[in-house]
């Protein structure tokens, strides 16, 4: 049973582009980001609106193939592929673009797509235990701050950037109070369907309409659960997804889960809980309180990335989940070889198994990741 | 007294085995191009030896990559499940199994309940499976079955390529430079034992393995396995059959559990 609050969530992406046309219409200034640790925020406090650009889908990879090498990550060449072929309609009526150096293969490719947009490029630091990490995220944060300013002519205060830090925090929170629903057994919502709130999230900036229909959304799979109504079986087995970012488009293995009769209770990854399970400090100076929070993303580029072992650790255990399911992209080096740390960590610590599944956004391996998946839960 | 079938439709061949829970007989047959088709047809020949009706057959089960074909199976189970259940029925004390299959190798730990463990596939390419023994055969002639007495004195040339395609063509160049066709032989079983070595080590085996799969037939490939892993390898009658015979066994467990 499907909530029908749903539907909205479903058009969230479509009407997105038109709002974002509407936007520039009115002359509101654009900035697009890709990653979880881009302090988006900032965007906000500078009177802009931040948006997602499109990342997950197989079709402009070929155009992006005509620059960028094959043996590539699907994400990067997605990305490239989308904003180069104008098939994104966020990144054209982006003004500027917040990039950051996280993997390789991104940063490479940043340095390609500056050609075609305007970019700050924040620098992340890879070691997580580097001694100047705090400084130096807060350096990075006032260089994105005056980058805003000069460029959208704008000035960032402490007061607002504090006021939208607020607003942020309450729709973390109750995006958080969404996905705890599915501590419940069997689930309310289905895992591809919380992905289509998290991850639509990016491309709806009227943030009041979006809470809303959150808040309505909640009430309504809380009613549901009360007649018995479920998105998936009592017989199901409670799964985790972690690993490289699922977003809408490639669902494949999501899907395969799910039709195979498991119940995916919640996503770890960035297009999950990533970027609302932490919120932002409201009592320290609010600059600093955004290095704060975003230097901690739990990110397989920082190494050593124990908070995401941390996390994985409370989540399973908060979750009452079964197995864990990694989904990993070809040629993602830093998630793929965490793949092993990871597995280790839930087979020693809480004698959980976990499954890898390595693919790409073509749908070549849907029966090799069916039989996976199939054995998997069978094993459960 | 009660029957079940087990139904493996794989790539290459599609297996069927006929279980009353003490004995169990099987059919082979080659899958061709129509999945359901085999499967019908090796249903129809374990019933016609045995003098058995359709409604004689409490539970029929499929498995292998034919397994999603609608409407003519009762239950299904992934293959890996299937050839676990076949496995420990077989050899209870088994660690394991390895199965080498026309279009994929599977290597598999179980645990002592006899359940799957971990495992790890290759299915995404002909890399160390019957395919890519049967390509490379092919081009210098042979017959997959010949492969192992071939192979028995030689000593082994290198191959590195264990893409099915490259592995082609370098096996034409090592012709060209007059290699004999054994030592090439024994090269390819080499480079499959230690393909599939690496994918044992992940699953760190302490005990018997089962192996098996049609490429399991082949002696020589199971020596250098056997030393490549540094376990003892146990290649059952009809090594084939294991999935269908595991899926005949669950299908059995489930009319058991119904009464």
């Amino acid at each position: 049973m499907r909530a029908q609050t749903m539907a909205y969530f479903d058009q969230l992406i479509p009407s997105g582009m038109l709002l974002a046309k509407e936007a520039k219409e009115q002359g509101r200034n654009i900035v697009g980001y890709y990653c979880v640790f881009s302090p988006i925020e900032l965007i906000e406090a500078a009177g802009a609106i931040p948006v997602g650009l499109c990342a997950t889908k197989q079709e402009p990879i070929a155009e992006a193939e005509k620059v960028l090498p094959r043996n590539l990550c699907p994400l990067v060449k997605s990305s490239y592929g989308f904003a180069v072929s104008g098939k994104c309609p966020f990144f054209h009526f982006s003004d500027l673009v917040l990039a950051e150096t996280t993997c390789d293969g991104k940063k490479k490719m940043y340095e390609l797509l500056a050609e075609h947009k305007p970019m700050i490029v924040l620098d992340i630091p890879n070691s997580s235990n580097f001694e100047d990490n705090q400084e130096h995220w807060i350096k990075q944060v006032y260089r994105a701050k005056a980058y805003f300013e000069k460029n959208l002519g704008t000035e960032i205060t402490e007061e607002k950037l504090a006021d939208v830090i607020k607003i942020y925090n309450e729709e973390r929170k109750l995006l958080m109070e969404l996905v705890s629903l599915n501590k419940q057994h069997p689930t309310p919502i289905s895992g591809t369907d919380l992905l289509k709130v998290m991850w639509g999230r990016s491309f709806q900036f009227k943030r009041d309409e979006f809470t809303a229909k959150v808040k309505e959304l909640i009430a309504e799979l809380k009613d549901m659960a009360a007649r018995g109504e479920s998105a998936s079986q009592v017989s199901s087995k409670r799964i985790l997804v972690t690993g490289c970012p699922t977003g809408v488009g490639q669902e494949k293995v999501m899907r395969i889960i799910e039709e195979s009769g498991g119940a995916i209770v919640l996503q770890e990854s960035c297009s999950g809980i990533k970027a609302f399970v932490d919120l932002v400090s409201e009592e320290m100076d609010p600059f600093e309180a955004l290095a704060d929070k975003y230097s901690k993303t739990p990110c397989s580029c920082v190494s050593p990335n124990k908070r995401r072992l941390e996390l994985l650790s409370r989540l399973v255990e908060e979750y009452r989940i079964d197995g864990v399911v990694d989904i990993t992209l070809q040629a993602c080096h830093t998630y793929n070889i965490e793949s092993y740390s990871v597995k280790e960590h839930l087979k020693k610590k809480h004698n959980l198994p976990l499954l890898q599944v390595e693919t790409d956004y073509s749908d070549a391996d849907s029966q090799q990741i069916k039989l996976r998946v199939d054995a998997f839960l069978e094993m459960l | 007294m009660k029957w079940s079938i087990g139904i493996d439709i794989g790539s290459v061949s599609t297996k069927g085995v006929l279980y009353n829970g003490q004995v169990w007989h099987s059919e082979v047959i080659s899958t061709g191009w129509s999945p359901s088709q085999a499967g019908k047809e090796v249903l129809e020949r374990l019933l016609l030896t045995h003098g058995l009706t359709r409604d004689q057959i409490q539970i029929v089960v499929g498995t292998g990559y034919g397994r999603i074909q609608e409407g003519m199976f009762d239950k299904t189970f992934s293959e890996i499940t299937c050839h676990a259940r076949g496995s420990s029925y077989l050899l209870p004390e088994a660690c394991g199994f390895i199965d080498i299959g026309g279009q994929d190798s599977k290597v598999v730990a179980l645990a002592k309940t006899g359940k799957v463990r971990d495992f790890v596939l290759n299915d995404k390419c002909a890399a160390g499976t019957g395919r890519f023994l049967q390509v490379t055969a092919q081009t210098m002639g042979l017959e997959v079955s010949q492969l192992s007495d071939l192979a028995r004195e030689a000593n082994s040339v290198a191959i590195n390529s264990m893409c099915a395609v490259f592995a082609e063509s370098e096996v034409i160049g090592l012709l060209a430079q007059g290699i004999s066709k054994s030592c090439i032989i024994a090269g390819l079983l080499q480079s499959i034992a230690k393909r599939i070595g690496v994918m044992a080590g992940k699953l760190n085996f302490q005990g018997c393995i089962i192996f098996c799969g049609g490429v399991a037939q082949n002696q020589v490939l199971k020596g250098l396995l056997s030393k490549e892993i540094g376990c003892k390898l146990f290649v059952p009658p009809k090594p084939q059959s294991i999935g269908a015979l595991g899926a005949a066994i669950l299908g059995y467990d489930l009319i058991k559990e119904e009464e």
